[in-house]
């Protein structure tokens, strides 16, 4: 299967931080990416990088088998991109904002829009001003997919919609996801979101990608380990894959992507009095693993061309 | 047929269903020979990824659990006993052994465990082998 994005040692430079740092993305076509990080870990210029509204400082992106920088137009044509925020003209109706948006493409697929402006009963000759937030985010989803485009990017497009609004919005997600061969990208902070939508997720702390691998493999790779000791707890050596260890009374509270008979050796070692495995969720996996000393991060994907990677940062 | 996902749960989505279709078609609540939803149709309602439906009928078929008719759809399967009498026995044991640990540890009486079996027993579709 050929990929749909991917990316080569991508790297931005704000002022003399580097957001995004050589990032090796690759998103295989017909699949279904969350893209995930903490404010600021670089998930917007990333974006921005992948439809060229920002320049990389090094490194390449290709999208749909072409080089973002030298993009043909009939290419352009084929991606949909969904802002943060949902910019539109305020002072246009909803068909004029419609009409306009498809002068811009060639192929556009009008009973496709009917049927979802239909679906989420967004009034026609409302102004877009009128609309709710909600509303808004309904009518940038609808645009965007009437080209019927074989990649879409969405930046955070649940952002600041209510439970009933996100659920609507991921059922025509959804659906669109149904029309095969169909690849999106979105980026956001509702893992529960996520996880019902995502085949693999990729997590970005400090414009490093940490994460890449099936949604399923991550949730299931972090495990909290609670080491009791009745006393004082020493210090933890440490062990391959540990995202962080702290102390927690008589407790050692340990974080590790997976926790296997090598990590469990290291605990018994201290001789604790219990050793209690805890699975996470998707969002506490999440917390965890963000919140732990970023430069030791386990960097875990499922494939091995991260692996080389990861010694080289690690011996850095 | 009622399935409900919750992405707080520890479990990946994919286990929650399947575990629930598994319960389901233990309990009797799903038939031999019933229709499962389509993969569209499921993922639709429950709002999660087709891939993720599909993935668990692919699943559930390889254990024997749902049976695909090619253009028909999916359907519960009928109970196969395709192990060997003994070695179902064996399998049995092994787990009553993991149960009977735990109710120990719990500070149950033997007693209290077999009423508790013979109790939950009665809410279980048994073959009549």
């Amino acid at each position: 299967m050929s990929d749909a994005i991917f990316t080569q040692r991508l790297t931005k430079y704000y002022g003399r931080r580097p957001v995004v740092h050589s990032l090796d993305l690759r998103v295989p076509q017909g699949s279904v990416f969350g893209f995930l990080g903490r404010n600021g870990a670089g998930k917007s210029t990333t974006i921005k990088m992948l439809t060229g509204m920002v320049h990389p400082d090094s490194g390449k992106a290709f999208v749909l088998g072409e080089d973002v920088a030298r993009l043909a137009p009939a290419t352009r044509a084929r991606i949909a991109y969904l802002a943060e925020g949902h910019p539109l003209y305020r002072w246009m109706t909803v068909d004029e904002m419609a009409r306009l948006t498809r002068s811009c493409y060639r192929d556009w697929n009008d009973a496709l829009l009917e049927q979802i402006l239909d679906h989420f009963a967004l009034p026609r000759r409302g102004k877009i001003r009128r609309l709710s937030n909600g509303q808004r985010a309904q009518l940038s989803l609808a645009l965007a997919v009437a080209p019927d485009p074989e990649l879409l990017i969405l930046d955070d497009p649940t952002l600041g919609l209510d439970t009933v609004v996100r659920r609507d919005f991921l059922e025509s997600l959804i659906q669109l996801i149904q029309r095969r061969g169909r690849t999106i990208l979105f980026s956001s902070h509702i893992l529960g979101d996520v996880e019902r939508v995502a085949d693999r997720i990729g997590v970005l702390v400090d414009g490093v990608l940490r994460v890449d691998c099936p949604t399923d493999v991550f949730k299931e790779s972090v495990r909290k380990i609670v080491l009791e000791f009745g006393r004082a707890p020493p210090e933890f050596p440490g062990c391959r894959g540990l995202v962080s260890s702290r102390q927690v009374g008589v407790d050692l509270e340990l974080v590790v992507v997976g926790f296997g008979d090598e990590q469990r050796q290291v605990c018994e070692a201290l001789e604790p009095r219990s050793i209690d495995v805890i699975d996470l969720n998707l969002e506490d996996a999440f917390i965890e693993y963000t919140r732990g000393p970023r430069r030791s991060l386990p960097i875990f994907a499922t494939e091995n061309r991260h692996v080389e990677r990861a010694r080289t940062q690690g011996a850095a | 047929m009622e399935f409900s996902i919750d992405p707080s749960s520890r479990l990946p989505i994919y286990r929650q269903l399947g575990n629930q279709i598994r319960e389901s078609v233990a309990r009797g609540r799903l038939r031999p020979g019933e229709q499962l939803p389509s993969v569209r149709d499921l993922s639709r309602t429950l709002v999660v990824n087709p891939n993720t439906v599909a993935r668990v009928y692919t699943e559930l078929e390889r254990e024997g659990v749902l049976h695909t008719r090619q253009g028909l759809g999916v359907f519960v399967a009928e109970p196969k006993a395709d192990l060997t009498k003994r070695a179902r026995k064996e399998r049995l044991e092994e787990l009553l052994d993991g149960l009977l640990t735990e109710a120990v540890y719990l500070g149950f009486s033997a007693e209290e465990v077999v009423a508790a079996v013979t109790e939950r027993a009665g809410q279980f579709q048994w073959s009549h082998a």
